[in-house]
């Protein structure tokens, strides 16, 4: 696959974070373009989750630059809740709602955030859980479905909120293996159709199919970027090589 | 049993002021202390502390100590409320202390994976306590918050010594009485706070089980 072309939509400049004195994140320097799908894969602990929460500042940053569509990441508050809503973001744990049903997990942002009224934000609710293949959960609560089927609600519930981008923080690690690739699918269709996408992920198979580019960290630096199929086969930094030897032969 | 139906009135009056006491003083203890637990988890540390010096201060002051002040202190500034008035104060700012820690600990009860679901959607602060959090923290508070009110409405007996026409405030007045009628009041008097207590014990447990979230 080739990078789309375009201004970057998504972009991290000098990018440092401290937890106390660990330096989590160290100098990033890394733009996204419109459409693109990056895959950021890596050691435990060193700070894909953390890169993917500083894009929606639910981390905040203690140096450099971000920028969404060429505007800067507001400070805490009403204009940061908006950008927020421009970003969506998909967890480990899924996280939804547990005390509303699938469809009002789905509606709350639209109406909440937007400001649509509640048919409108249910039809397209309906169509969004439609295209993700759970409309028939619409009326049962979250506890009520398998890992995967939540998972894919909480797809559809960033999606409702009509994202410039999709962020995914290891969204089948917490899944069992049968229910992996529902959510894969989802997920690569939502790459075929243009979606900006950051994904932390370890599923070799998503990156070749649906990324453009794979971005390496370790210790909280960016080590190596490259394309999948030159990432897998032929990685350039020792750090890289070493990391794939150990998954690989896992 | 005639002194009891003689004193019959007394009694009723006595009740249906310790029922209006004890649902006014639990409306304020319920807004008040919501307020507070929503203080207490704010991101703006000055509304923190006043929340926390609040609750601090009235859960380490005694009741009594609380009325006394209402009933005997603000006249000294000039400031007199009526004894109800008092006693519904007293009873709600000491009770609202409860509530918000009650409160408390059901959001953070809450996962915080939802809160910061709910953020990543685009709700504010604000939006994310009215629709994700109070809500859920309210159900897992049923039993807790079922035990702040019954626990105050037994404490609206401390508005006796200060003379409300309440519950308790009924018994001096019935002491030139024989042993006899004065175990029936006292029966009679156990009967008025069980009246409150018991079928609010038993809603509270009703509520329980209708709200309980499914996880
Ligand atoms: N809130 C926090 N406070 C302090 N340290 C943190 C916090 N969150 C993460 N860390 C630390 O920062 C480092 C990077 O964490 P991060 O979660 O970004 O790693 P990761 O690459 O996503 O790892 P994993 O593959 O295990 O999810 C880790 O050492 C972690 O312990
Ligand atoms: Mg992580």
């Amino acid at each position: 696959m080739t990078r789309p072309n375009g201004e970057p939509l998504v972009r991290l400049s000098g990018v440092n974070k401290w937890f106390g004195e660990l330096h989590v994140l160290q100098d990033i320097e890394l733009s996204i373009d419109r459409g693109e799908v990056v895959v950021v894969i890596g050691p435990s602990g060193s700070g894909k989750s953390t890169l993917c929460r500083t894009i929606n500042r639910l981390e905040p940053i203690d140096s450099g630059d971000i920028t969404i569509d060429g505007k800067r990441l507001p400070e805490e508050g009403k204009d940061l809740a908006r950008l927020r809503s421009d970003v969506g973001m998909v967890f480990q744990s899924f996280n939804l709602f547990a005390h509303k049903t699938i469809l009002e997990n789905v509606t709350l942002g639209p109406i909440k955030v937007r400001g649509q009224s509640k048919a409108d934000a249910e039809k397209r609710a309906r169509e969004l859980l439609e295209r993700v293949g759970v409309s028939a959960q619409a009326d049962k609560y979250p506890a009520q479905l398998s890992g995967g089927q939540q998972q894919r609600v909480a797809i559809a519930r960033a999606l409702a909120m009509d994202p410039k981008v999709m962020l995914f923080d290891e969204p089948t690690s917490a899944l069992d293996p049968e229910m992996i690739n529902e959510v894969l699918d989802v997920m690569t269709a939502l790459a075929r159709d243009g979606m900006t996408m950051v994904v932390v992920t370890h599923e070799m198979g998503f990156a070749r199919r649906a990324a453009n580019r794979v971005v390496f960290m370790d210790g909280g630096r960016i080590v190596e970027t490259a394309e999948p199929e030159n990432f897998f086969t032929n990685p350039q930094s020792e750090r890289a090589q070493d990391f794939l030897s150990k998954i690989l032969n896992h | 049993m005639q002194f009891f139906v003689d004193n019959f009135d007394l009694l009723k009056d006595a009740f249906l002021q310790t029922l209006s006491l004890s649902l006014l003083a639990g409306l304020l203890a319920l807004v008040l202390g919501t307020l507070l637990a929503a203080m207490r988890v704010s991101p703006i540390a000055p509304l923190r502390w006043l929340a926390t010096f609040y609750v601090e201060t009235f859960r380490n002051t005694p009741l009594t100590v609380v009325f006394f002040f209402m009933i005997f202190g603000l006249p000294q500034i000039d400031f007199v409320i009526d004894f109800f008035t008092g006693a519904v104060l007293s009873v709600g700012l000491y009770t609202a202390a409860f509530v918000c820690e009650a409160l408390r600990s059901g959001i953070n009860a809450v996962a915080a994976g939802q809160v910061e679901a709910a953020r990543a959607v685009g709700l504010t602060f604000g939006q994310t306590l009215r629709e994700i959090v109070l809500p859920q923290a309210f159900r897992t508070v049923v039993p807790p918050l079922g035990n702040v009110w019954i626990a105050m409405v037994k404490n609206t007996s401390i508005a006796a010594g200060f003379s409300v026409t309440e519950l308790s405030a009924v018994l001096p007045r019935l002491v030139n009485a024989d042993a006899g009628d004065l175990t029936l009041v006292l029966v009679g008097v156990v009967a008025g706070y069980l009246i409150i207590t018991l079928p609010s014990a038993f809603a509270v447990h009703r509520l329980e089980r209708r709200v309980a979230i499914l996880r």
